[in-house]
This record gives structure tokens, C-alpha cells and sequence, in this order.
């Protein structure tokens, strides 16, 4: 069977058919393949036994629930009030020179999604990002270079 | 720098939490109308910006009738500048499950919840160690209640109590109408009691050291202490439990650069005050505060005299035309409108006086949006554009 169907399936049978539980199988689904397929939102309307529209008209309301096709690794950085002061801007630049892509974009390897977002909550270490759950506080050019080459790293590793 | 006089420094949310167990047995042994009474005489009010009676609310909830109640802890923070409930979460987790422990046992609710903002999913291991520590010391006191995180996934509209608990129902994060308000029904139509992480916080310290010692604290109609998240243009950014009712003036004393312009009081939905005001203005809720109060979520962003108000505003803007949820015709298309008009006007596109209109737009939102987001774009809009109109224009 296809994994993301028996993931949905076995999360459904775990956790139950009831609608609260459709948030958490979409994050579960978000969290194995980066995003909600179409065909995962079809999956799970099936499961719950609601229209697959139901199922499109929550994931799409959600900014952390992707529903095209994200990198492995999706960054998310801060361009609320705070970061865009602190020098949000120069590590965006930074990023995109590093990675060659534009915002929105991911890298033709599929590793990399780089998207904006709204206030992360750490106003006070600005500028932050976050590469898929993880927080990256007082970001400059130099630093996040750095990140993003422990981020390559770990796939080369993976690759040998 | 001199340390202000003026301001006073408290330590009890971030103090030792390693008596929540004796605090919450020896809390549940009492009455609950004790309690509830001791809440209302504290006047303790919500933390989340907006400043409801937390006794009250309580109280309400213990009065409906029902076979099943919530208790959920507001941990959607997402309001720009604030910070502070992440903190309290990492730092003094026990207190926030107590609190809502001891809310259950108030209003007659087996279940908490705690709704996580997405952002802070690295919190969730930690969090859900220490609510298993705490379902293991109920189990051996024999009380029954059990709280699960439930995770957000990037909506700041779910914040709004309403949107949190549809999209707790597996929905679309949009407000309902109020009234029915949560306390009759909330979460699955049931009477709920929904807090700020920082409230519930708050409630431990009453229920620990009695009412008094938090109503001597503050000034009247606003009590006790509050945690403020302090970034921007400052030294010393980061978080402060400071006694409400504070000056302005003497907040930029403290955290101020010496170049400060304005200060953003309760993020993105405050207001700014600009340097001009600031003697005039005092944190705490309306009431006794004479000149201008500014209630507030705890948020404050210092600009120096290096920043555009322009471009502040554009920022918010954005945010807002983002965040709105879209199922109301005045925030939805108003937010747009106004981002629109703000940069017709700077592009010379449109006269000053459009912005006259744009104000008029806002007041039109405050009257006839559906919840508090839309309503309160026009605390941020006018304030600025009132007191900072050249920069709007040129």
C-alpha cells in the first residue's frame, strides 16, 4: 500500500475518524512528505467521510501547511517588524545568493523551500528563521552561511 | 543609567515552581466558591491583551450546566513583539498545569488542552514530559483531570479564542460570533474557560500566597504585575515582569537608547506613542490612569529616530492583510485597501488628504469587523498616521 495511505489510515485508526482529529493528520502527513498532496487530502476524506473540499478549505488556510511540493529542508524566515529592523534583509540575501533561489522557490535538489513568515516570537534575538522545527536567533550573513552549510553537510553525509 | 524609581521589578512568575504539587493539593482541598472569590478579589484581568476578569470568567463557567467542560490554555502567541509565554512555558511549565488543574476543579472540566503555536513545536517534548510527570502526581492524589497539546500550524487569527477552539475542531481558523461567549459554549459547543499562559500563571501565584499580595501590587483597575516583552531599538531587550500601571516616560528611561522616537504598546494591534506623549501615557487598563492607558498583551517595540514610520506601517500592514482571516468583508478587503492607499499616497498616486479617507476606512473596520483583528488595525493606523503624517506624505 502506499506509505502516506497507511499512515492515514493507521493514524485514523489510532486517534479516530472525529473532525478534531484532522488537523493532527495533516501535520503528521505535512511532517513525512513536507506537504498535503492532493491525494492525501483526498486520503483523508475518505477516512473522515467528509468532503475532500472540507479537507482543501482547512489545509489551505493554514501558512505551516504547505500544499505544493516543499524542499526536505523548508526555511522560514521572520519579516515581522523586528527582523525586518535588525537586518532581516541581508541574511535573505544571503540565503538566496547561497542557495540560488528566490523566495518562494526550492532548490532543484528538493532540499531547500525558502519562505517568508510572520512573527516567530523572538523579537528580542533578531533576526530569526526556522529550517523546518528548528529556531535559528540573532542571524547575520556569516551565521546563517554557516547553517545552511551544517544543512548540506548532513544530506552529502547521507548521500556517501 | 540610573535604575527609574518609578518602575518596579517583581520576580513571581519566573519563581520557583517546585511546590506546584503542595500548591495544587492544598488548593483543591478548599471550596471552590473560596476560590473563585479570592480570584474576583484580586482583580486579576486576562494577560492576552484584551483584559477580561479572570474570576468572573471562572465563575461563569463553574455556573453553566453541562456533562462536559474545557479548560484550554491560550499558547497561540503570535501578536508582534511578544515573546513571553514561550518563556514561561520553557521555564515554569508546572505552573501553567496546575493552574489549569485547579481550573478544572473550579468549574467542574476534566479535559485541558494547551494549543501550541506551530512556531513552537520545539517546545512540545519538553512540555509533554512534564505534563506526564503531572498526570502521574494526579493519579496519586486521585484527582482527575489530564491535558494534551494540541499543535497550531501558522495562524495568528487562531489567537482570537473563538478561531482557536474551530480550529481545534478541525476547521478554518474563523471566529464565531459572540455572544454565545466560550464560558456557555466553546470548545465542541461546550462551556469552556479559555486563558492566557500568562494568566494561568497568575492564578498559581494567587492560589499560593492568597489575593492580597497581588492586588497590593499594580494601581486600581489595574493589579498586579505583568510580563513585557521588550525589543527594537534597545539595550537591553528581552522579558520583564514589571507592576502595572507604569509611565511610559519612565519605561524609555529604562529601556530606551536615548534616541527614542516612539514605543509600539501591545504590538501590531496597539497603539504608537510618540515621543511627545510619553509622560502622558500609562500601561494599565482604563480607569483611574489619568491621560492616555494603554492596555496591552505586553508587547513593546522602541523605534529610534533612525526608523521610518512608513515602513513600520507597511510592516503591519502586510502582517494584517496576511493574517486576516478573510470571512469578513471590512477586515478583508479593508486591510488590502489600506496597505494599498499608504503606498498611493507615498508614491504621490494619491493627495495627503486620501489619508483622511484611510482613517475613515479604520473606523469603519473598528465599527463592523467581527473580531478583534480587524477592529483594532485602526489603533495602529491612526496612531501613527495621525502623529507621524509627514512621513506618510514624503
Amino acid at each position: 500500500m502506499n506509505p502516506i495511505k497507511s499512515l492515514i489510515r493507521d493514524m485514523a485508526d489510532k486517534h479516530g475518524r472525529s473532525r478534531e482529529n484532522l488537523l493532527p493528520i495533516m501535520q503528521a502527513v505535512v511532517e513525512r512528505e513536507k506537504y498535503l498532496s492532493e491525494y492525501s487530502m483526498i486520503e483523508i476524506a475518505k477516512q473522515f467521510d467528509i468532503p475532500a473540499a472540507e479537507v482543501y478549505g482547512t489545509a489551505t488556510f493554514y501558512s505551516f501547511i504547505e500544499t505544493k511540493p516543499a524542499g526536505q529542508y523548508i526555511i522560514r524566515i521572520c519579516k515581522t517588524i523586528t527582523c525586518a529592523m535588525k537586518g532581516k534583509n541581508q541574511v535573505l540575501f544571503a540565503i538566496q545568493d547561497m542557495l540560488k533561489i528566490k523566495m518562494g522557490e526550492t532548490t532543484p535538489d528538493k532540499r531547500f523551500t525558502l519562505l517568508e513568515t510572520n512573527c516567530l516570537g523572538w523579537c528580542h534575538k533578531a533576526p530569526a528563521m526556522m529550517v523546518n522545527d528548528e529556531v535559528y536567533t540573532e542571524l547575520t550573513p556569516e551565521r546563517v552561511r554557516d547553517i545552511l552549510t551544517g544543512y548540506m553537510k548532513i544530506n552529502e553525509q547521507n548521500i556517501n | 543609567m540610573a535604575i527609574s524609581h518609578q518602575l518596579k521589578r517583581v520576580d513571581f512568575i519566573f519563581s520557583n515552581e517546585n511546590d506546584w504539587e503542595k500548591v495544587l493539593s492544598a488548593t483543591i482541598k478548599k471550596k471552590p466558591t473560596d476560590l473563585i472569590n479570592e480570584l474576583i478579589s484580586s482583580e486579576l484581568k486576562g494577560r492576552g491583551g484584551a483584559g477580561f476578569p479572570t474570576g468572573l470568567k471562572w465563575k461563569l463557567a463553574a455556573e453553566a450546566k453541562s456533562d462536559a467542560k474545557y479548560i484550554i490554555c491560550n499558547a497561540d502567541e503570535g501578536e508582534p513583539g511578544t515573546f513571553k509565554d514561550r518563556e514561561i512555558l520553557s521555564k515554569v511549565p508546572y505552573k501553567v498545569l496546575t493552574a489549569m488543574a485547579v481550573c478544572g476543579y473550579i468549574t467542574g472540566a476534566k479535559e485541558g488542552f494547551i494549543y501550541l503555536r506551530g512556531e513552537y513545536k520545539f517546545l512540545q517534548t519538553e512540555l509533554n514530559k512534564a505534563i506526564d510527570e503531572f498526570h502521574y502526581y494526579c493519579k496519586e492524589i486521585k484527582f482527575d483531570f489530564s491535558i494534551s497539546i494540541f499543535m497550531g500550524s501558522g495562524a495568528y487569527i487562531c489567537g482570537e479564542e473563538t478561531a482557536l477552539m474551530e480550529s481545534m475542531e478541525g476547521k478554518r481558523g474563523e471566529p464565531r460570533n459572540k455572544p454565545p461567549f466560550p464560558t456557555q459554549h466553546g470548545y465542541k459547543n461546550m462551556p469552556t474557560v479559555i486563558n492566557n499562559v500568562e494568566t494561568l500563571v497568575h492564578t498559581f501565584t494567587i492560589f499560593k500566597y492568597g489575593a492580597k499580595k497581588f492586588y497590593d501590587l499594580g494601581v486600581q483597575y489595574s493589579r498586579g504585575t505583568k510580563l513585557f516583552s521588550v525589543s527594537g531599538d534597545t539595550p537591553k531587550p528581552g522579558i520583564y515582569e514589571l507592576e502595572l500601571g507604569m509611565s511610559l516616560q519612565d519605561f524609555v528611561y529604562e529601556f530606551g537608547d536615548g534616541d527614542t522616537k516612539a514605543v509600539q504598546v501591545g504590538g501590531a494591534s496597539g497603539f504608537l506613542v510618540p515621543r511627545k506623549k510619553f509622560k502622558d501615557a500609562a500601561i494599565g487598563f482604563k480607569g483611574k490612569l489619568t491621560g492616555i492607558s494603554l492596555p496591552t498583551g505586553g508587547s513593546m517595540m522602541l523605534f529610534n529616530s533612525s526608523r521610518s514610520m512608513y515602513n513600520v506601517l507597511d510592516n503591519y500592514l502586510e502582517f494584517f492583510r496576511e493574517e486576516s482571516c478573510g470571512q469578513c468583508t471590512p477586515c478583508r478587503v479593508g486591510c488590502q485597501q489600506l496597505l494599498l492607499g499608504i503606498k498611493a499616497v507615498k508614491r504621490g498616486e494619491k493627495p495627503a488628504s486620501y489619508l483622511d479617507k484611510l482613517l475613515r476606512l479604520t473606523e469603519t473596520m473598528q465599527l463592523t469587523a467581527k473580531c478583534g483583528l480587524g477592529q483594532s488595525v485602526a489603533n495602529s493606523f491612526s496612531s501613527i498616521v495621525e502623529n507621524f503624517q509627514e512621513e506618510m506624505i514624503y
